[in-house]
């Protein structure tokens, strides 16, 4: 020991021996370590399943709204079958609903929207993801199509109603249709604009995630920008842009608000896209205070239903066509 | 593994119980359209639902009410079917509706349920001819083959032998009517159903029914946004906001005759005719000379038994009070917002009914 303390260097008998403490104090020590790290399993314990919770309190409420969709439209299928869906004739008085008019006019008017805002949503997302990703500019620019998505649709309708319209019928009288403004073309119009950012913004996240060793092997091999795009990102993105315009689309099918201002609410069959038609959520926003009969109301929450499939449906699809993207 | 399976079965139950809770929220709301909480009985003020179109003159008339007797009446304007809805559920102690209730709707009730005529509107035909400086006359038979889209030019001859002496352009005619379910348009209805048998049979009389032509627009709103930005447009709208909003509107032939411009005179003088005991009776295509044939009475709807659920006698006479003193001293403020003060026959009427309203058997006022 003396030795050591000299020296400065501890030899073998300095170094503390291995051996259970089981004084009293030593015991207290170790049963609050080993309670703290029950605690910490409890702690995640819990996290754990407040996590579960919550998922499950999602899957309850999306089951919750279908369940309460077929309950409550059961009247209407009792009473009308699977006529409903091809049905011609939506007529209150008579008790006849026919839902075929409103779901042509959802799709007709969705895709149409969906047509009009792909040019313009790939070029933002390409524009931002893979020519500009940073700057003022491009900043200003993101920020921007951000903010479409932030506007409230009934703003959307004020100036469809104000601004489109009119344009739109000066355009139709120049076509030689009758010149009404409201329709499936306007509102078409209107849903392109409220959906751009949806695709654009998962396309741009979608595009500067190209691995850059791909893009610069292209460059490598003498490839321009314009044949990078086209043969490395684009085919390296496309489910994720296919992603995004699934998104946009569903959110075409069910706007409401905005729509119901310029489609021209006719329950009559449109015969061209230039006619005024209607939508289901409009339909159902127009006339859910006032349908004063119980089967009129359960058709128009048979309405929801068919909305609800649809939407379904579609997304179902997007979903295949996208596994098959990223498979091969 | 045992640990997990067993957190499974918990969260499980968890999930089934969840299930079961948003399995009965469906029934009860199956059941009743207003649902919600039973607020008739905590606190003082009297609860209202119903007709948007009363609105803005309830408003006024429970201001100035609560002034003198300090009762405070909520009213939700939320429209006459769903201020039906909760007449039925009970959870209001009044519903006001533009049309009278039909007999699903009344069957639905537990007790019988007695009308009382409020106020009279009107309902007006809007257009758009920018060219055209005299005001537009229309006779029923014109109005019902211009909206069931078999007259579809304004220089067609039916409508240029009504009004001689005016150009009228050659332009095509766009209708636009109420997109969304309203009282305005089974008003308008109703009376095109009275004047044309093939309204009738086509379409038919309803808050919202399948038109055979043009355009849809929401609300009043809606509608006078149609008709103003689009040249050569009829709609039909209710006679306050044309008023307000300076649009023109053009003068319809009644029943004797007469071509009358819509006013709110000429809207209380179609309401002076025979009233039924009940006083549901529709205004439209009215016998009186100088009335304008598509006016309407809107109703209060209360409960003829108003010993139900835990109401009160003090409750119930409040409630009758108020309304004896609407269709009395409250028409004072009728014509100033575009209402027309009730008929003579019309409060004598709501008068006779209200006396039949008993609490406990015993008639509340005495």
């Amino acid at each position: 020991m003396d030795t050591s303390v000299e020296t400065g260097i501890p030899t073998r008998s300095d170094l503390p021996l291995r051996v259970i403490n089981s004084s009293p104090e030593a015991i207290l020590k170790a049963q609050k370590r080993a309670r703290l790290s029950f605690r910490q399993i409890r702690t995640e314990n819990i996290f754990n399943k407040t996590l579960m919770l919550m998922g499950l309190i999602m899957v309850i409420l999306v089951l919750g709204i279908f369940l309460t969709l077929i309950v409550q439209s059961l009247p209407s299928i009792k009473a009308l079958g699977p006529k409903y869906l091809w049905g011609e004739v939506w007529d209150p008085v008579q008790d006849i609903y026919g839902a075929w008019p409103f779901l042509l006019g959802t799709l007709l008017s969705s895709f149409l929207a969906l047509i009009i805002s792909i040019p313009f949503s790939i070029s933002v997302a390409i524009f931002l993801g893979e020519y500009h990703p940073n700057g003022w500019l491009p900043n200003f620019l993101k920020n921007t199509v951000e903010l479409i998505a932030a506007v409230p649709s009934v703003i959307y309708g004020f100036w469809g109603l104000a601004v489109l319209v009119p344009l739109v019928r000066t355009f139709e009288s120049h076509i030689g249709v009758a010149p009404i403004g409201v329709g499936i073309f306007s509102s078409s119009l209107i849903l392109a604009v409220m959906i751009i950012p949806y695709a654009a913004s998962l396309g741009r996240s979608m595009i500067s995630m190209v691995p850059s060793h791909l893009k610069e092997a292209a460059y490598g091999l003498g490839a321009t920008r314009w044949e990078v795009i086209r043969s490395v990102v684009l085919p390296y993105t496309k489910s994720g842009l296919f992603a995004g315009i699934l998104l946009s689309l569903g959110r075409a099918l069910g706007e409401t608000m905005a729509v119901t201002m310029v489609i021209g609410n006719t329950s009559l069959i449109p015969k061209n896209i230039f006619a005024p038609g209607n939508t289901m959520a409009s339909v159902i926003a127009n006339e859910f205070t006032e349908a004063d009969k119980p089967v009129y109301l359960s058709a128009l929450i048979e309405l929801g239903l068919v909305l609800f499939l649809v939407t379904v449906v579609i997304n179902m699809i997007g979903k295949k066509i996208i596994d098959r993207f990223t498979n091969d | 593994m045992k640990l997990n399976s067993f957190k499974f079965r918990h969260s499980l139950f968890t999930g089934v119980f969840f299930a079961i809770l948003s399995v009965s929220m469906v029934s009860c709301g199956g059941g009743s359209n207003g649902g919600g909480s039973d607020s008739t009985s905590t606190d003082d003020a009297l609860i209202g639902a119903g007709s948007s179109f009363d609105n803005p003159l309830f408003s006024k008339q429970f201001s100035e009410y609560s002034k003198t007797n300090g009762l405070k009446v909520n009213y939700q304007s939320v429209g006459s079917g769903a201020g039906i809805s909760q007449l039925t559920a009970k959870t209001v102690d009044f519903g006001a509706s533009d049309a009278p209730m039909n007999g699903k709707q009344d069957s639905a009730l537990s007790a019988p349920a007695v009308h009382i005529p409020i106020t009279a509107g009107a309902v007006v035909l809007s257009y758009n001819l920018p060219d055209v400086k005299d005001t537009l006359m229309l006779t029923p038979g014109v109005l019902a083959d211009i909206f069931l889209g078999k007259i579809t030019k304004w220089s067609d001859p039916a409508i240029a032998a009504v009004n001689k002496g005016i150009k009228l352009p050659s332009t095509s005619i766009v209708i636009a009517h109420r997109s969304d379910g309203s009282g305005t348009s089974a008003i308008f209805t109703t009376y095109l159903s009275k004047v044309s048998e093939e309204w009738n049979t086509r379409v038919g009389k309803g808050t919202s029914v399948n038109w055979p032509a043009g355009l849809g627009g929401k609300g009043n709103e809606g509608v006078s946004g149609l008709i103003k930005q689009t040249p050569g447009c009829i709609g039909y709208i209710e006679l306050a906001y044309a008023i307000q909003n300076n649009m023109p509107y053009a003068k319809l032939q009644n029943k004797a005759g007469n071509f009358i411009t819509p006013s709110i005179a000429s809207v209380t003088a179609a309401a002076n005719i025979q009233i039924p005991a009940d006083t549901k009776v529709s205004l439209t295509n009215t016998d009186a000379a100088d009335g304008y044939p598509i006016s309407g009475f809107s109703w209060v709807i209360i409960y003829k038994e108003q010993k139900y659920g835990d109401r009160t006698q003090d409750r119930a006479t409040k409630l009758v009070k108020l309304l004896s003193w609407m269709i009395h001293d409250g028409q004072q403020y009728s014509s100033a917002l575009y209402y027309a003060p009730l008929s003579s026959a019309a409060v004598d009427a709501g008068d006779a009914v209200l006396k039949t309203v008993t609490f406990d058997g015993k008639p509340v006022l005495q």
